[in-house]
């Protein structure tokens, strides 16, 4: 991965420099607007986008986007920094930067899109592109199935999403978040809520790997280290938790919305961290502390309790800080070592200072001790989960999540630089270059600023975050590293107790919960059947519906005909009473007796000129329908078509073979055929019989003459009104002809050879 | 006359399904030339029928002076006739080279893309 000597750095090409700085311009712009978003203003721009559907490209930034956007594009730079150094010298390098700014630019629309639709779009492109990101080694077959796994996973969450936000702008009248939000009656005593609130779980719970949707992500780690980094900390994974804080206000606040997110954000974070302890890979290890954070999240949105939400914007910065941090540097671990595997790994305090100080601080932080902001967001999220619903619950989560966390904190930051070597690594250790340095050290300074002068993250984001998930304003709690003797300091007196315990024995431990593992659902190999029995099943309805046999799918086609137009005529009450016939001039007999009859020669004759001579008969006789009810325009046209029908088929019958005779009546096909005949005589005639819309044939009537300048309206109707579909019908018999000629033309050779 | 048009229309379809259920591709055409007349007659009944009044507007006036054939379904069968002629000489040309490459018009012992020896 290094370059050669000589060689210009990454870093200095368009595709690595400009990446980076579009991040920087972003992060600086969206700083910008702080001091406003922190007097409470919200700011919003829109454009209409599709009017007929009320749907326009709208953004707001509200405290909630802005601490959102700024960890976007802040840790955006960083990562894409980072990047230039860790892949320098990458075959696609600049194909990997394109990704990862796509995929910033996509999780940004995702969190200050304020219409539903527009929502949805950067939803799904932020699944597009970490899938692209996540198989960007597509070389190795891991890699590519871990990717589709994601992409299957978040896309079929986002299908439940797409349905819930159609069902949502539906039933409130409003594709605008602002709007649904400013409605006066709450959407959640709505008669779709339940189903509403059922899809938006989906789709968050799938994008933010919520248990049992859990297993994609650990898988995602196939990708590069600078993109698990960004997709644990700031982005896609958060997707999820944005959607569930951005809906708080119209769907939580319910018993429901508060059970299933205490049931299932508790699970995945205990879950989560008892997985974590169990790796041996660092990275491993990392990213089911991600899972354990996502649960948490979830977990504290679960009630507006303004402690619990201030607790959940508060721990949501302070994750992105020291996730993105620790994943860089495993990064520069495995970069400079060639090992991420914490056995092996050890004694890098000499050889790495610099991450190795970067790593502690961020440790640190991570385990929430003081005066980092790890501590302080600890801190809130027990006196939050004091407060709601379940406490007990609720806070029993969150200090098993934590004391396990601080263990893990010890296994990943520490250990790895401090203890002996645990054997040969397969690199010499040596430091990391400066652009793999800067992000570890930025974000570790800012846990230790933010943990020292907390009002610089509480007055510009947690506050005006905490109005926006509350929708109103509510009690902020205050954050500060001193609160006095109280609970919460004593349950972080129990978490570091806890923790230092578990780090102690935890070799042990990993041990143990390997041996429990084995015993357990493996959710991976579920997956796996799941995707073999979904395949199985499209081969077996492929094997019925698709035999090979033009006949069995002919039969499958007219059934389903069949099928439908029963649908049809009983959907619409079926046939009420035998229609009226009219008596008939021998003319019209004469007609009716001539398309039975040709039709009957065409069928029953083994001579090919009988059989087309009876075609032409029944195309005369249907002529001559036209002449008799008005149309002589479409029956000249049929004449003439039906001439050129017998001409081309009589000339092709002579070099065709002979019509096989048929023994006797094909009783299966025959019952069929009278099946469709039937309904399609029943549903023509229910038709013909109700009322009619003739409002566009009015409108022709009226204006052929005053706008088209044509007495004959079918004409004018087929070169002025419908010129368009006229000039599409004329291409296609061009193409047709263009089509047979190349047929008759093109390759003689085999009948040559 | 439209449920006599509809009984119409129900045996060419008869007639055409049945044709085209026999495997034998020149059948399966003359199915296919049927089933395009039942479909124009369905949507030129479906529009009603008016018998001997053309939709055309005489000189002098700006609209029809009463009750003409509803010019719509008219308009729609005239685009239908002719894509499904151009439908129709495109599979003849079609049944035809394979008649040539193949030397059969059987459409079940056409095997060339799913042998039999393949199909389980």
């Amino acid at each position: 991965m290094a370059g050669t000597p000589g060689r210009r750095s990454d870093l200095y090409t368009i595709s690595g420099a400009l990446p980076v700085l579009i991040a920087a311009a972003l992060f600086v712009w969206f700083l910008g607007m702080a001091p406003a978003v922190a007097d409470g203003e919200v700011l919003r721009w829109a454009i209409p986008w599709v009017p007929s559907l009320d749907i326009s490209i709208s953004f707001v930034v509200d405290g909630l986007s802005l601490s959102f956007a700024l960890l976007i594009t802040g840790i955006g730079a960083l990562v894409l920094l980072y990047s230039c150094a860790y892949l320098d010298g990458h075959e696609h390098f600049s194909r990997f930067m394109l990704y990862l700014t796509l995929f910033m630019l996509s999780m940004l629309g995702l969190v200050v899109a304020d219409n539903l639709i527009v929502l949805f779009v950067f939803w799904e492109l932020t699944t597009i592109t970490s899938y692209l990101l996540i198989g960007f080694s597509h070389a190795a077959p891991d890699s590519r199935r871990s990717a589709l796994q994601a992409l299957l996973v978040t896309a079929a969450g986002g299908l439940a999403l797409l349905a819930g936000m159609i069902l949502l702008g539906v039933s409130a009248g409003s594709f605008e978040l602002s709007e649904i939000r400013a409605m006066d009656e709450p959407f959640t005593e709505h008669a779709m809520y339940l189903p509403v609130l059922i899809l938006f779980l989906l789709g968050a719970f799938t994008k933010s790997a919520q248990f049992p949707f859990h297993f994609w992500l650990p898988n995602a780690m196939a990708a590069p280290t600078p993109v698990s980094a960004y997709l644990h900390s700031a982005t896609m994974v958060k997707g999820g938790v944005y959607l569930l804080a951005r809906m708080h206000p119209t769907l939580g606040a319910t018993e429901i919305w508060t059970w299933t997110l205490i049931l299932f954000g508790g699970f995945t974070a205990v879950f989560a961290m008892v997985m974590a302890l169990r790796q041996t890979d660092l990275k491993l290890a990392l990213a089911y502390t991600t899972l354990m954070a996502l649960g948490t999240l979830t977990l504290f949105l679960a009630a507006p309790v303004g402690y619990a939400i201030t607790g959940m914007m508060t721990f949501l910065i302070v994750h992105s800080l020291y996730k993105a941090g620790m994943f860089l540097v495993v990064g520069i671990i495995d970069h400079e070592t060639g090992t991420r595997d914490a056995r092996l790994l050890g004694g890098l305090a000499r050889s790495m200072p610099v991450t190795t100080l970067a790593a502690a601080v961020i440790g640190l932080s991570m385990a929430g001790l003081p005066p980092f902001v790890g501590f302080i967001g600890k801190e809130i999220l027990y006196a939050g989960g004091l407060e709601m619903p379940g406490a007990v619950l609720v806070v029993g989560a969150a200090l098993i999540a934590n004391i396990l966390l601080f263990a893990t904190a010890f296994i990943v930051a520490f250990k790895p630089f401090w203890r002996p070597a645990g054997g040969e690594l397969p690199k010499t250790p040596h430091e990391g270059p400066w652009p793999m340095l800067a992000g570890p050290l930025i974000l570790a300074a800012c846990g230790l600023a933010f943990g020292l002068i907390p009002w610089v993250i509480g007055g510009p984001l947690v506050t005006p975050g905490v109005h926006a998930v509350l929708g109103r304003e509510g009690t902020v709690a205050e954050l500060t590293l001193w609160h006095g003797i109280n609970l919460p300091l004593i349950l972080s007196l129990v978490t570091f107790a806890g923790g230092t315990a578990v780090y102690l024995r935890h070799l042990w431990l990993r041990a143990r919960i390997a041996e429990a593992e084995a015993r357990l659902i493996d959710f991976d190999e579920r997956w796996d059947r799941f995707l073999d029995g979904l395949k199985a099943v499209a081969a077996w309805q492929t094997r019925i519906l698709q035999s090979g046999y033009l006949t069995n799918y002919l039969m499958w086609i007219f059934a389903t005909m069949s099928a439908t137009l029963l649908v049809t005529i009983a959907a619409r009450g079926g046939i009420d009473r035998v229609p009226e016939f009219p008596t008939l001039d021998l003319t019209h007999w004469i007609v009716v007796a001539l398309v039975i009859a040709g039709s009957a020669v065409a069928v029953f004759s083994i001579s090919r000129i009988a059989a087309i001579a009876g075609l032409g008969v029944v195309g005369i006789a249907v002529a001559l329908i036209f002449v008799l009810y008005g149309a002589p325009d479409v029956a000249i046209t049929q004449l003439l078509v039906e001439m050129l029908i017998v001409v081309l088929f009589a000339v092709a019958a002579l070099h065709l073979p002979l019509l096989p005779k048929e023994h006797g009546v094909r009783k299966v096909h025959a019952g069929v055929a009278l099946v469709v005949g039937g309904l399609t005589t029943a549903l023509l005639m229910m038709a013909s019989d109700g009322p009619i819309d003739r409002n566009l044939t009015d409108y022709f009537e009226v204006t052929s003459w005053p706008e088209a300048f044509g007495r004959n309206i079918v004409n004018v109707i087929l070169v002025d009104f419908r010129a368009l579909d006229t000039f599409g019908e004329i291409a296609v018999v061009v193409i047709a002809a263009i089509g047979a000629y190349a047929l008759l033309k093109g390759a003689p050779e085999k009948e040559a050879s | 006359m439209e449920p006599v048009l509809a009984i119409v229309v129900g045996v060419l379809m008869t007639a055409s399904v049945y044709l085209m259920l026999s495997g034998n591709m020149l059948r399966f055409l003359f199915g296919l030339i049927l089933i395009s007349n039942a479909a124009n007659l369905v949507i030129f009944t479906g529009g009603r029928l008016t018998p001997g009044a053309p939709a055309l507007i005489p000189t002098g006036a700006d609209s029809p002076p009463g009750e003409v054939a509803n010019a719509l379904p008219q308009a729609l069968v005239l685009t239908a006739i002719v894509i499904g002629f151009g439908l129709l000489a495109f599979a003849l040309v079609l049944v035809f080279r394979a008649y040539q490459s193949l030397g059969t018009l059987e459409a079940d012992d056409m095997r060339v893309a799913e042998p039999e020896e393949d199909r389980k």
